[in-house]
């Protein structure tokens, strides 16, 4: 096989290499590469560990399940972060899918940590309107969740006794797979409120969220599953983003081999088409 | 080993592979996943929203405490809100241009004060660095490279004036740094749709096969 037959191969013989090289790594475990925390993640485990003991924090789960896989481990991870630092948790989602996956965090954490729901946390669950639910929070979060995920009146909720607005919060966790997520937290919150903020985000939109964390805007931030797989070496727990990145290395060493192979074959095309 | 006797881990699973069928080519069973998916998606949505965020931040304040408490001003929303299905009616279909100006009078409001303060005037701010941090040689470059790029980018968007000479030159030092941008989203990218298959794999390995637990 030569290059110039590379521009002829069925894309399929890429997409099967490409779930080879994903599922065996997964189903024999095999190590690759150690996980080395970058700048970007160790800020965000520093903004966490850098709070009293007993402070709120404000965790957003901006999700759903399309990018579960890459924030579902950091969202796990915070949880734990938070919550073996006994932090009180007032959870929220702005994905309409958001909430479950809320509760199913803080819940598995919860037991593991012997914290109990409407004591040491809360899901306030989901509300439309983006922008306008961040806004309206920092007038009045009572007025803007007045029943936690529960039904149950957030005034008879003790987690929730004097939070009035960001005031009471001493930072934001927000796990975000787009809009509304990381960007408008920073746009209506950030600067506005300056409440200090992290961020875990999905891969694809981490290199927007760059100038923030420049300015100080952000605290840290987590990309993708290799940030989620940093931030779990820094809690030492491993779980699933460490379990991931290897079968993850493999596949990105091959697609970089087949971007290198194809832009080999497209030049060794270009004097022919000239001609 | 233990395959999952879960009914919904069962049909999230056959779901997946419907979907990875497509990846051969398109088929009936892809376009069935695909056409429930979106129906699904609908129905969840609309009951969420109203549970969530009509009932408990509208009807409940507005006609669900009697006596004492009532926010008649949120008979403001409402109406608008009503307004809005106006649209089903060409007869008064330009009732709903109403809603639709208060949500576009209001919304751009919104985010063009955060946008200024955090898109623009921090960095704005951010940019303005040394280009000599001393005991820091790394600092000091990566603030260099930082400016020069900025200049160089904006240079390249910059239209009023040929890009020949002095300016071609800046211009396409500004592409270059446009495409090391381009080339980390799209690393970026690719790390993304990987751990999404990531994801799912270890979904049908550990909750649906029972062959690894993660």
């Amino acid at each position: 096989m030569n290059l110039a037959s590379i521009a002829s191969l069925d894309r399929r013989w890429i997409f099967l290499a490409v779930g080879l090289l994903v599922i065996l790594p997964l189903a024999f475990g095999f190590h690759i590469a150690p996980v080395e925390p970058s700048p970007r993640s160790r800020g965000f485990y520093d903004a966490i560990e850098k709070l009293p003991e007993g402070s709120t924090v404000l965790l957003s789960g901006d999700y759903d399940p399309s990018t579960i896989a890459e924030n579902y481990p950091m969202h796990l991870a915070a949880a734990r972060h938070l919550m073996r630092r006994n932090m009180k948790i007032i959870a929220l989602a702005l994905y309409p899918a958001g909430p479950p996956l809320t509760d199913q965090v803080l819940h598995l954490v919860g037991a593991e940590f012997g914290k109990k729901e409407g004591v040491d946390y809360v899901n306030l669950g989901y509300k439309t309107g983006n922008e306008l639910v961040m806004s309206s929070m920092g007038s009045s979060i009572p007025r803007t969740f007045p029943v936690d995920r529960r039904g149950i009146p957030v005034s008879e909720i003790p987690v929730m006794k004097g939070i009035q607005n960001y005031e009471q919060f001493s930072l934001l966790v927000n796990v975000s797979a787009g809009f509304p997520g990381t960007k408008e937290w920073v746009q209506q919150v950030v600067s506005r409120y300056h409440l200090p903020m992290v961020a875990g985000v999905t891969a694809v939109s981490a290199p927007e969220y760059y100038p923030y964390l420049q300015t100080g805007q952000l605290h840290g931030l987590l990309g993708g599953m290799a940030g989620a797989a940093e931030y779990e070496a820094l809690i030492n727990r491993p779980a699933l983003a460490m379990r991931g990145m290897d079968a993850q290395s493999l596949a990105h060493v091959f697609i970089a081999l087949m971007i290198l192979l194809g832009n080999l074959a497209f030049i060794g095309k270009q004097p022919a088409r000239r001609a | 080993m233990h395959m999952s006797q879960d009914i919904g881990v069962w049909v999230a699973a056959l779901l997946t592979l419907g979907i990875f069928s497509f990846l051969y080519r398109d088929n009936p069973v892809y376009k069935f996943c695909e056409h429930l998916f979106v129906g699904v998606s609908a129905g969840y949505y609309v009951v969420l929203t109203y549970f969530s965020s009509i009932k408990p931040n509208l009807l409940v304040p507005l006609f669900g405490h009697f006596g004492e408490g009532r926010n008649f001003l949120l008979i403001i929303p409402f109406v608008l809100s009503l307004f809005l299905f106006s649209r089903f009616f060409p007869r008064g279909d330009w009732l709903s241009r109403w809603s639709i100006a208060t949500i576009l009078g209001v919304y751009p409001a919104l985010r063009i004060t955060g946008f200024g303060q955090s898109d623009l005037v921090q960095q704005v701010g951010g940019s303005i660095l040394p280009f000599w941090v001393a005991g820091d040689p790394l600092t000091s470059f990566n603030n260099t490279l930082l400016v020069l790029g900025l200049l160089a980018t904006l240079v390249f968007f910059f239209f009023s004036k040929e890009h020949e000479g002095a300016v071609g030159g800046i211009a396409k030092v500004g592409v270059y740094f446009l495409m090391v941008s381009f080339g980390a989203s799209y690393g970026y990218t690719v790390m993304a749709r990987v751990s999404l298959l990531v994801g799912r794999v270890m979904f049908l390995l550990d909750n649906w096969a029972g062959l690894v637990r993660f």
